[in-house]
């Protein structure tokens, strides 16, 4: 091994504790970076695989009543591939130990062989028997989230009728990843039921002799999409079609790529935020080590090594760290990528996971994170390349403070000599300490950010059911109903209050946007369920016109003032146009408003509710919800609370459970930036500090002269910092905001305070670490050599 | 270029003018002013003169370390003053051999490894051992900077400096720090490079005893040449005493 290489593992070894140090900020930022990546692309390909493995359909066409003979006809318009029908239909199953209905879809499976399209995955039991009309298979998460399993019977009401069946499988489907019963916001495995039955049985049921009521169609590779919708559409027209809708509108569909698309990109912006500090610790330690090293370098040029082999040299310590961090974040990405992986295959229901390393991210991801990490040492590789040989032949010259401040004589009076020597030290290398102050602040600013952003999400809960939702629980209709059921409710016992609403299923377009969703009629001054504007007050209905909520306006491209095109999915489905009156601020989903009087008379169909809002009292609740049960018109009941934990559940197992790792990261961040700056401050000071010390000066005026400077950069950081992280808290906010929940960016004092004290307390850790390893301090050694 | 072909007339090296200001307008040090010079091939020679008189400035554009202000310095027939960083780079590394002031060791390199450095990169150098046994370090060689006494460190420099065996050897007040007995071996080391290997040795020293094994004495005043002496007899650096 040549000597400079050997001088390079003593150099490193001599600063291992900051080598090590940074090179786990780079394995961390390459961690991530290839974790996150190969997490994405491994979900995305399960759930490609998963649905091409069990055929998931292109387009899904509900219809109110098609004769089987159509079939053909769909399956022979131009684009389509293949065609299935079948009955669907809503249920309501008993549960046993639950106060509610539980809302279901149930679906027919073909007498013989396995549907040409949205095949099921059987995880327990065995297929139905087409001979037994009272077989069910029930969804594996909601058996699970209630206990049952093959050879319990379960008792559903399908069409007004009640029927006892027996579960023989278990079972799960790409279809139905995330559900939810129809009106709600979030999905959870206990509160919706997916049950396939025989094709005959389903027949009966809901009365579909020779007919289906879901067209299922798979389309050709190349095929139109919009062309095949509309086809199909003007097909199904006659039969009572309700519009066709393709995979990318399918709920359980657009719910799971989101939340893919989402793990991305919040985690995409955290890597580069490790690597940006690991380069910015590089830079300062490699200028200090160059800056320390002048004469070594010097040196070696009066020997005849060339700038570029000195240079070399200083930039291998950089690679070896970097390159070390890369290695060691790439095994650990790998790893933690498995494991991750492992985790959202439950979370997203998939029964296998396709396990893929892509080469070609991990090289970039290893090759970016080396690349960064070293961009800041080769910034101070210029000044090796710089230095003449002949600083090699002068003695080490005493660093010049002349032109620092002269200090007057109150100054000189008010300051001891110790704090003077910090002031003009400070004042001497302003470059360096604004470099220090920098890094500070950033670690200030990511504490702020991070702080506020657990704010948001707790407020974002609060606001929505406290401000936003008053109510205790919603019931709605299995169909439209009269608006004297209001005070219907309202006269029974525990019911405080009632407030109708209206829920229509409608596609928004503007322009090439659309959007599937359905406008919220609430009543002119609703008190229940109430819509925000941007400062949080109330808004009234409109009977002007709709109220878009600000996603909404966003994929749509609207502003208040302009006309949108509304295509109602219900009843006569007319479409509608209708101008936009006002923008809210919506914090759960994607919602639209309008006053229910308005909204009825623009669909003809006055004076109808598809449910209410209740108030009741705590202590008739299970006996108004039992009363409601009872009742053949109510499709369901939500309760806040129980919508309140699937939300609380939701942010915390999904994408918004790494806020905690931003947190997690932004602490590490910090400390670091901190002791790093501490080391740092402390090696360039070794020498002058012992000789303080051999001419007199006690460890603890050594230990003031030391510390007093990283106090004063890190006091110095702090408002910098805050005014930082009050901006990046911004960004924060809509990285994590979702398709589902939209995290609101707060201004919380709270954050602020918190953030200081963490940056505080790493300072004074820093500090007594550093101070330790002055107290140890070898005088003798440290005076003899140069570092 | 071998040493054969050069005819015993070509000085090793010659200067024209050589002027070096540091600094300017009014706080401009002429450390250089106008120095004519010729240093013949294989000679012993001995720079004296008073502090800050610009004796480590010529030392160090002869070296090619530094760059002059004005004139000519050559190397042979070489012309340093009109070379690339890259051409000065490969000049000290094929034909110079330093020994500094400050004895100048790489702290994190043990005295056997810091002489390595060097014997590393040159095209036809002694082993590190050799040129350790040359200055009588045996036993400490695998000791770091620190562990070493003043004088340790100056062999190791000297060990170093001659290890690639060099056309030309500068020396900077190489016995500055050094006790009498330890400064006479080092001396030795040096007439012994120049006997045996026909080394051009340039040393600078404070001690004028020393003059008295050179083959010439360079006397330096005020930024140029008072005088020199070509010594009719020389004596050995044992017979030095200061
Ligand atoms: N980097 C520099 N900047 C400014 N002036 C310098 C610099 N280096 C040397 N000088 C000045 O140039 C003059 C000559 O310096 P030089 O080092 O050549 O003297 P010297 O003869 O070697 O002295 P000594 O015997 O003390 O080593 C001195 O007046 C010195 O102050
Ligand atoms: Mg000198």
């Amino acid at each position: 091994m040549s000597p400079l290489d050997r001088k390079l593992l003593r150099d490193l070894w001599r600063m291992k504790g900051q080598a090590v140090a940074i090179g786990l900020v780079i394995a961390v930022g390459t961690m991530l970076l290839i974790m996150m990546d190969g997490l994405v692309n491994m979900l995305d390909e399960t759930r490609q695989a998963y649905y091409q493995r069990y055929r998931l359909a292109d387009v899904f066409a509900p219809v109110a009543r098609a004769p089987e003979r159509l079939l053909d006809d769909l399956a022979h318009l131009p684009g389509v591939a293949a065609a299935e029908g079948r009955v669907v239909g809503d249920a309501l199953i008993d549960v046993e130990g639950a106060d509610l209905p539980v809302r279901a879809r149930a679906v027919s499976l073909p007498a013989t062989g396995a549907p040409r399209l949205n095949d099921i995955h059987l995880s327990q039991g065995r297929l139905l028997n087409s001979e037994q009309p009272d077989e069910v298979l029930v969804l594996e998460s909601f058996a699970r989230a209630h206990g049952l399993v093959p050879g319990d019977t379960i008792s559903a009401t399908m069409n007004g009728s009640r029927r006892t069946f027996m579960i023989v499988g278990l079972a799960q489907s790409p279809e139905f990843l995330y559900t939810t019963a129809p009106g709600e916001l979030l999905p959870d495995d206990a509160r919706f039921a997916v049950l396939w039955l025989n094709r005959a049985a389903m027949a009966a049921a809901y009365d579909m002799k020779g007919a289906f009521n879901e067209a299922l169609l798979s389309i050709g590779r190349g095929a139109d999409e919009k062309a095949v919708l509309k086809a199909v559409d003007r097909l199904l027209e006659a039969y009572g079609g309700l519009g066709a809708y393709s995979l990318a509108d399918q709920f359980s569909n657009r719910f799971v790529s989101t939340e893919i698309e989402e793990l991305g990109n919040t985690s995409r912006s955290v890597p580069p935020l490790f690597l940006g500090v690991a380069a910015f610790l590089l830079f300062i330690v490699i200028t200090r080590m160059v800056q320390a090293e002048r004469e070594q370098i010097g040196l070696l040029k009066a020997f005849g090594y060339s700038g570029a082999e000195v240079s070399l040299h200083y930039f291998k310590f950089v690679l070896v760290i970097a390159i070390g961090g890369a290695i060691l974040g790439s095994l650990a990405g790998i790893v933690a990528g498995r494991a991750f992986a492992v985790f959202y295959q439950h979370f997203f229901k998939f029964p296998f996971l396709v396990f893929r390393l892509d080469p070609g991210t991990f090289v970039i991801g290893f090759l970016v994170s080396i690349a960064s990490a070293s961009a800041g040492g080769l910034l101070v590789l210029r000044r090796v390349f710089s230095l003449t040989p002949a600083v090699a032949m002068r003695p080490p010259a005493p660093p010049d403070y002349s032109r620092t401040v002269q200090f007057g004589r109150v100054m000189r009076r008010l300051l001891d000599q110790p704090s003077r020597m910090v002031l003009r030290r400070i004042m001497r290398q302003p470059v360096r300490m604004i470099g220090a102050v920098v890094g500070i602040a950033a670690g200030m600013a990511l504490s702020v950010a991070t702080s506020a952003l657990m704010v948001a999400f707790t407020q974002m809960l609060d606001v929505t059911f406290t401000v936003i939702d008053r109510s205790d629980a919603a019931v709605a209709f299995v169909a439209p109903m009269s608006d004297r059921t209001v005070h219907e409710l309202r006269r029974m016992e525990g019911v405080i209050a009632a407030e109708p609403f209206r829920i229509v299923p409608v596609v928004l377009r503007n322009g090439l946007n659309s959007y599937r969703g359905s406008i919220n009629g609430f009543v002119e001054e609703p008190v229940l369920n109430r819509a925000l504007d941007k400062d949080a007050r109330p808004i009234f209905m409109r009977k002007d016109g709709i109220i878009l909520s600000e996603p909404l306006a966003d994929i749509l491209e609207v502003s208040a003032g302009e006309v949108i095109t509304v295509e109602v999915r219900e009843g006569r489905r007319p479409v509608l146009q209708i101008p936009v009156v006002e923008i809210a601020q919506s914090l759960l989903g994607s919602p639209t408003y309008m006053e229910i009087g308005a909204l009825n008379r623009a669909l003809r169909e006055p004076g109808r509710i598809s449910g209410a809002f209740l108030r009741v009292d705590a202590a008739f609740r299970k006996e108004v919800y039992r009363k409601l049960k009872d009742m053949p018109a109510v499709a369901g009941i939500s309760e806040k609370e129980v919508t309140r934990e699937s939300l609380v559940r939701q942010v915390n197992t999904g994408a918004g459970a790494t806020r905690y790792v931003m947190a997690a990261i932004a602490a590490i961040i910090t400390f670091g930036i901190i002791y790093n700056s501490a080391r740092i401050a402390f090696a360039e000071r070794a020498r002058d500090l012992a000789s303080l010390r051999v001419i007199g000066f006690s460890k603890g005026e050594a230990a003031y002269i030391l510390l007093g400077e990283l106090a004063l950069v890190t006091l110095v950081a702090l408002p910098i910092g805050a005014g930082l992280g009050y901006y990046l808290s911004f960004a924060l906010s809509a990285a994590y905001s979702t398709d589902l929940y939209q995290v609101p960016a707060v201004f919380a004092p709270q954050s602020y305070g918190s953030a200081m004290v963490a940056v505080l307390s790493a300072a004074v850790v820093s500090g007594l670490l550093v101070k330790r390893e002055l107290d140890r301090m070898e005088l003798v050694s440290a005076l003899k050599t140069r570092e | 270029m071998p040493k054969g072909d050069v005819p015993q007339m070509t000085p090793a090296f010659h200067t024209r003018g050589l002027t070096k200001v540091y600094g300017e307008g009014a706080a401009a040090v002429h450390a250089l002013r106008g120095v004519n010079l010729e240093i013949p091939e294989g000679e012993i020679v001995v720079l004296l003169g008073p502090s800050g008189s610009g004796k480590s400035t010529l030392l160090n554009i002869l070296g090619g370390l530094d760059s002059a202000t004005g004139g000519t310095a050559w190397f042979r027939d070489m012309e340093l003053t009109a070379m690339s960083d890259t051409e000065l780079t490969r000049f000290r590394r094929d034909h110079v051999g330093f020994v500094f002031q400050f004895y100048n060791l790489m702290p994190s390199l043990t005295a056997f490894e810091n002489v390595e450095l060097v014997t590393e990169i040159a095209q036809n150098p002694l082993s590190a051992q050799e040129a350790l046994e040359l200055v009588d370090l045996h036993e400490r060689v695998d000791h770091f900077p620190a562990q070493l006494s003043g004088g340790e460190q100056q062999r190791v420099a000297i060990a170093r400096a001659v290890a690639k065996q060099p056309t030309v050897l500068f020396c900077d007040e190489p016995t500055g720090a050094l006790d009498s007995t330890t400064g006479r071996s080092v001396l030795k080391v040096l007439k012994e490079v120049n006997d045996k290997l026909g080394t051009t040795v340039l040393i600078i020293t404070h001690a004028a005893a020393t003059a008295a094994m050179a083959h010439r004495v360079i006397n330096f005043a005020d930024g140029n040449i008072r005088d020199v002496v070509v010594n009719e007899t020389r004596l050995d650096p044992e017979e030095i005493h200061w």
